[in-house]
């Protein structure tokens, strides 16, 4: 473990190597919302510096300079020195981070299919959960993480084109809006962090991934189920069959890189169809669909 | 000054077996500086045609591996869309010449493999260019995005027509009459380039430019247009063609040389061949420079240029940058302008043009 006092010296010095799944992120910063979500959520991925001398991403998150930044702060993220978006707030510096990183794996990691979807897994085998935003994916994601699932990621599935397995990359569970108080209600020993209110996907606040998801990070999972939630408010919680063909259009379309990747991508996405079963879930109520995923693995966890 | 991870990029595209000897920490910087060059898919294939990528370290080689996908992923469009615009004009007869990567890729040159970009640049005679606008309009190649004055400015004043874009695919095709701006100081004559293209094989109507023509214009966009952002790539291409024509054709250098003089680029090429010789270690013979003598810049001159382009030259990254390479770029952007337009012209369009970036600037960045 590395000591507050040292994480505060590298992010403002040399920079912080944070292992979260296949990559390394060196992440730099002198803010103090990066400093604490960083110490509250990666606190257990942080690498000794001489033992990552390479680093898949080198993540600056800085004020931006100039007048303006005296009433309106902002903060910025940069790549290797080069800013691909605008500002935020100051006061969503971290969510920034994330939404940042999503991009750096995006643009780069053509070794696997990347899928906007979330990853749990039990006994060796995962559930894999595409979901349009507002889905609910997110709460289900984090209920499963919290009761006896592991998590391999919130919404960035990592398919490896090389061994058809999937690869974990263990980050905070970004919650929305109401769903924020359902889990912590639910899960009082749960940590959430500080919300981040009016961003451009409302309020947001992160769950921190349970310890065994952390821990294995390195261990992939087969395929077994692809479940496509869809949130049906006052409906009747059901899982029913889904004609594979169609699940194969669906998981493509929910990739980031299918066009770059080409045949190896739908190699890879036929393999894992072929593999699972694929089922649509219509969610109304958390417990009765975490009832329903539950029995898929041969019953709760 | 040469700063390592530049020393190191340079010294494995020049021998790549180099490759071996980089430490992780090496590759940590070399990686990066490969990526803002439009080197890093480039660098790929060079180590792997060379049998060492296996020795590269895993974290390294998947990001050289990632690179290579997206420029291999480009290549195929690059085919398709050569393919398309074949359709679109061949039926009309209108002849079409490739250019740069797109002439690399389906010529096969070798200069393409890994080899990274975004534009498919064709030329046409000036005396065609408005069916063939129109042909490509009607297969969806469309000119969005660019307000009168810039429309006006690219039909007036330059050699080629405001960037099209197709409308479904989103692919952006650059159609020229000419390699340089009626307006340049250098006035080469499109018909010479006509008259040595070579056919393309199974695109009848379609041609590349003959060898000597294809690293001239290479030299010519770089040292006489001013697209010095990926100016290293474009060093590396001229290298890779370069070896490549010599070792089929004894009497090339002579032959480029000749045509140099002959299409009025005699001084890009002597540039391209001056730091290609510098930066990569280019097999330039002596007789070549003799040859050349007549481009040479007079010493003070040279001494200039050499200070301006040993910085510009060199990666946009900065690790690359030393205290003048700000200033060094700025000095040859406002050269290759001053190169393109007499002044008159000129100074009213960059005023114009800087005033646009900045109401520009500030809308156009992405949302995170």
């Amino acid at each position: 473990m590395i000591a507050h006092e040292d994480l505060r010296a590298g992010l403002r010095g040399a920079g912080l190597a944070i292992q979260v799944g296949p990559f390394v992120v060196r992440l730099r910063s002198r803010l103090d919302r990066v400093e604490r979500s960083v110490a509250l959520f990666y606190d257990r991925q942080l690498l000794p510096l001489a033992s990552a001398p390479f680093a898949d991403f080198h993540v600056t998150l800085a004020r931006p300079l100039g007048l303006r930044s005296v009433w309106r702060p902002q903060a910025r993220f940069f790549l290797d020195g080069r800013s691909p978006f605008r500002p935020l707030p100051l006061a969503h510096a971290y969510p920034l981070f994330e939404w940042g990183l999503n991009w750096c794996i995006a643009q780069h990691a053509h070794d696997f299919l990347m899928i906007h979807a979330a990853v749990l897994e039990r006994d060796g085998r995962a559930l894999v959960m595409p979901g349009e935003p507002g889905a609910g994916k997110s709460t289900l994601t984090a209920a499963l993480a919290l009761s006896g699932w592991r998590l391999l990621s919130d919404e960035f599935a990592l398919l490896s084109l090389e061994t058809g397995k999937l690869v974990a990359l263990p980050r905070p569970v970004s919650l929305k809006n109401a769903a924020i108080d359902l889990i912590r209600d639910r899960h009082p020993q749960a940590i959430i962090g500080p919300s981040s209110h009016d961003t451009s996907k409302g309020t947001v606040a992160h769950l921190k991934p349970p310890h065994a998801s952390i821990e294995r990070m390195h261990e992939q999972a087969a395929p077994a189920w692809l479940v496509f939630p869809r949130f049906a408010a006052g409906g009747q919680d059901r899982l029913q069959p889904l004609d594979r063909a169609e699940a194969l259009l669906k998981l493509v379309g929910s990739s980031f890189n299918y066009s770059v990747v080409g045949g190896s991508g739908f190699e890879a996405a036929a393999d894992l169809i072929e593999q699972s079963d694929c089922l649509n879930l219509e969610y109304a109520d958390l417990d009765a669909s975490l009832g329903l995923l539950n029995d898929l693995a041969g019953g709760p966890a | 000054m040469t700063r390592p991870a530049l020393a190191q990029l340079l010294a494995v595209l020049a021998e790549p077996t180099a490759s071996r000897a980089l430490s992780l920490a090496d590759w940590d910087l070399l990686v990066r500086v490969a990526r803002v060059a439009s080197l890093e898919g480039r660098l790929q294939a060079l180590i792997e045609d060379a049998g060492v990528l296996p020795d590269v370290p895993p974290a390294p080689r998947r990001h050289l591996h990632a690179a290579r996908i997206l420029a291999d992923r480009q290549h195929a469009m690059v085919r398709w869309e050569v393919a398309r615009i074949h359709e679109a004009l061949a039926p009309e007869a209108i002849p079409v010449m490739l250019l740069k990567g797109a002439a690399y890729v389906m010529a096969g040159l070798p200069s393409a493999p890994g080899r990274q970009f975004s534009d498919v640049d064709i030329l046409v005679p000036q005396a065609q260019i408005q069916a063939a606008e129109q042909h490509l309009f009607v297969q969806g190649w469309v000119c969005e995005g660019y307000d009168a004055y810039d429309q006006t400015y690219y039909r007036q004043w330059m050699h080629e027509l405001p960037p099209l874009t197709h409308m479904r695919r989103k692919s952006v095709l650059d159609v020229h009459h000419t390699i340089l701006p009626p307006t340049a100081r250098l006035d080469p004559d499109p018909e010479l380039l006509w008259a040595a293209a070579l056919p393309l094989d199974g695109f009848p109507g379609m041609y590349v430019p003959g060898p000597a023509d294809m690293v001239l214009h290479s030299a010519t966009h770089l040292f006489h247009d001013g697209e010095l952002e990926n100016g290293l790539r474009d060093l590396a291409d001229m290298d890779a063609l370069l070896r490549r024509f010599v070792a089929d054709d004894s009497g090339f250098w002579e032959r480029l040389t000749a045509r140099a003089f002959e299409m009025d680029l005699s001084r890009p090429l002597y540039y391209a061949l001056r730091y290609g010789r510098e930066f990569l270690q280019t097999p330039v013979p002596d007789s070549a420079f003799r040859a050349l003598a007549a481009a040479r810049p007079a010493p003070p001159l040279l001494a200039l240029m050499d200070g301006l382009f040993r910085r510009g030259l060199k990666p946009h990254h900065w690790s690359c940058d030393g205290r003048l390479s700000g200033t060094a770029r700025w000095l040859l952007y406002v050269r290759s302008h001053y190169l393109r337009m007499p002044l008159h012209l000129l100074v009213p369009h960059l005023l114009r043009k800087a005033a646009k970036d900045v109401r520009k600037g500030k809308r156009n960045q992405a949302e995170p």
